[in-house]
């Protein structure tokens, strides 16, 4: 029976096997930010411990810090946090992308874009998102801050071995639906609990033609449905967006690492602990109503009714989502109003994410009463948006243009919904408070997003004369 | 990390499903560089309304429920962000065990990290545990050896737990400090692989 891509890359990555033991898996590259890492890092200084490889351990800054005027930090318990990081590098010996680095980003934005991430790799960081590094056929998860203390000391981790999920999706996506969509669509059709346990395999047709960034985007929810982890099996497409970036090797290693890569890839005949199919041509563009990722609709559709919940559970879930966000069952989602719109975070900050919002919206204005927001994910996506004259193309519209960070994702700097208000948002969590205590979040692609900022309410991009994906 | 046998307490009931992380500690206390101290933002936007007053609804606001040890919760407990602070929050404030039908992943093993128990039983037995724990303070008891959960009014389930787990947890050992005595097989490893 052949093999799956993660049954592969685990194999070649068990340090030691005992039974009745997790596995002892290897941890190729350990990505560290500044939010979840201090404990950590007090951890090893209290029992006297050291980074036992700080060349496979890469630092940055993104969750706490300011998306303007970086020069003057107000809040002092965020600079401590920055500091904190600062010093902890310093002492172990860590590269870290600091607040003034060309190189700094939100960390899942910038290990693929600096090559760090790489196919076959075991990758992790604490945070959760981690799951977007798969795009590349790596197996990586988000972690604790416990693990990632272990992670530091031992660069290992004790594993035991998920389930598999192949979710093939087939078809043709129709114009105007993007990889954002086909990840909503599969958290409305499946919860978010279908991957607990599991480790996605994304494939099929519509996965094959996807782009890096569009397969990074879809990897990046996986954790939306419960699974830490989810991947794409290494193709062409993998091979020549790591071409030439600064961690890859050049030349004839480069070729024969490409080799040893497409030796990953999942074999034909292997097996799976579950299987999904989905047909690519009934994904619309998607928008979340609710608070949870799951509580997604088409643009085309309503809100659910209470009658059409299977269970209690469902219906107290329903109406506590309803309350909160302050909408009505059955409304149809081109009638909600927005007051905000934020194009950013892990998920959609890369520069097709910016270069399809700026499509959107060149030569237009931003709808009066919206404040809209591009928060490039690093500074090099920034640096290279600038380059094109993308940055003056929002702000001729009225966009506000930030330096890079998580920003008003999860809203830990100064960029937060305010209480009661709408905000049309390219990230990945709708939760209540999320972008801010009573802010109300629902969750699109950046074409819709930046549709959604023109015209004050979400409308449907596939009956525009102007849908270029580019 | 004390290791310990047995578990007793008063168990409080948050009867709603998909619990995540960002309610369960949100993210204006994540920027501190300690462990401690978090217990008073648990459930900080439900427990408390506009500048910090009590929201007398909630279920940990009621007097009744005042010294609870171990929570019951709904399903998928724990889901979203993997920030370890949900735990550590949970533990400061008091909790030692959480039992619900499902947990998030990660948050299931950064509990088990931290010694909180993260119980699964089934989903009749969670319902019944809940419609109890609504009716007047119930008082459980968890044997972490027999893997058992039961109270004095006949309550009884047994819930699953790896043998990896239920040692380490008994022992309260650190994981670390058992992973640094096979650092010969993890040089082997990386001479093996050149790394």
């Amino acid at each position: 029976m052949g093999k799956s891509i993660v049954d592969k890359i685990w194999e070649r990555h068990i340090v030691h096997k005992e039974a009745g033991k997790p596995d002892l898996l290897y941890i190729d590259l350990h990505l560290v930010h500044e939010v979840t890492s201090p404990q950590a890092f007090s951890g090893l200084r209290m029992k006297n411990r050291k980074v036992r490889r700080p060349d496979k351990t890469f630092a940055t800054m993104d969750h706490n810090v300011p998306t303007i005027n970086r020069q003057q930090i107000d809040d002092q318990v965020a600079l401590n946090q920055m500091t904190t990081l600062e010093k902890n590098c310093r002492e172990f010996g860590i590269e870290l992308a600091g607040i003034d680095s060309p190189e700094q980003g939100i960390v899942h934005v910038i290990g693929p874009e600096l090559g760090l991430t790489q196919p076959g790799k075991t990758i992790v960081c604490g945070d959760s998102h981690t799951s977007t590094h798969g795009a590349f056929g790596a197996l990586a998860f988000g972690i604790g801050t416990s693990e990632v203390e272990h992670v530091l000391a031992t660069q290992t981790l004790w594993q035991s071995k998920p389930k598999t999920m192949k979710l093939e999706i087939n078809g043709v996506l129709a114009n105007g639906v993007t990889a954002k969509d086909v990840i909503l669509y599969v958290l409305a059709n499946y919860g978010i609990k279908f991957g607990t346990g599991y480790v996605i395999e994304y494939c099929g047709d519509v996965i094959k033609n996807l782009s890096m960034e569009e397969r990074m985007t879809i990897c990046n929810m996986s954790i939306e449905g419960g699974a830490r982890a989810g991947l794409v099996s290494p193709d062409e497409t993998t091979f020549s967006y790591l071409r030439g970036r600064k961690h890859v090797p050049k030349g004839e290693i480069f070729d024969q690492y490409v080799e040893n890569w497409k030796s990953l890839a999942s074999d034909e005949d292997a097996e799976y602990d579950k299987v999904i199919e989905i047909d690519g041509s009934d994904i619309a563009p998607m928008v979340s109503w609710g608070t949870n990722p799951s509580m997604t609709a088409k643009v085309d559709g309503s809100i659910p009714t209470e009658a059409e919940c299977a269970t209690e559970l469902e219906k107290e879930s329903l109406a506590r989502a309803l309350a909160y966000m302050g909408l009505k069952e059955g409304q149809k989602i081109q009638d909600i109003k927005i007051q905000h719109v934020f194009i950013g975070s892990c998920t959609n900050s890369r520069i097709e994410d910016i270069r399809a919002a700026a499509e959107m919206v060149k030569g237009k204005q931003v709808h009066p009463g919206v404040r809209a927001l591009v928060v490039p994910g690093s500074q090099f996506v920034k640096r290279t948006a600038e380059e094109e004259g993308l940055n003056r193309i929002f702000e001729e519209a009225g966009f506000e243009w930030r330096d890079a960070g998580c920003s008003m994702c999860l809203s830990m700097n100064a960029d937060v919904v305010p209480s009661g208000e709408h905000c049309a948002s390219t990230s990945n969590r709708n939760f209540e408070g999320r972008q801010g205590a009573g802010a109300r979040t629902h969750l699109v692609s950046p074409q819709m997003a930046a549709a959604a900022a023109l015209n004050g309410h979400f409308v449907d991009i596939r009956n525009l004369n102007k849908v270029e994906v580019l | 990390m004390t290791g310990f046998q047995e578990l007793g307490g008063k168990a409080v009931v948050l009867d709603r499903a998909n619990v995540d992380t960002d309610q369960i500690i949100p993210k204006q206390f994540l920027k501190r560089i300690e462990k401690t101290g978090f217990g008073k933002f648990l459930f900080y936007d439900w427990r408390y309304k506009a500048e910090g007053v009590p929201n007398e609804e909630f279920v940990l606001n009621k007097p009744e429920n005042q010294g609870a040890t171990i929570l019951i919760a709904n399903e998928n407990f724990g889901c979203g962000s993997s920030r370890e602070h949900a735990p550590w929050a949970l533990l400061d404030y008091g909790f030692k065990a959480v039992i619900a039908p499902s947990f998030a992943d990660i948050f299931k093993q950064n509990c088990l990290k931290n010694g909180i128990l993260p119980i699964v039983l089934q989903e009749e037995e969670v319902k019944l545990l809940i419609a109890k724990g609504k009716e007047k303070a119930m008082i459980l008891h968890i044997d972490l050896v027999e893997q058992k959960v039961t109270n004095h009014e006949g309550f009884k389930a047994t819930f699953p737990i790896s043998d990896y787990w239920k040692t380490m947890l008994v022992n309260g050992w650190d994981e670390i400090e058992i992973t640094l005595q096979l650092d010969d097989k993890i040089s082997a490893y990386e001479q093996a692989n050149n790394l």
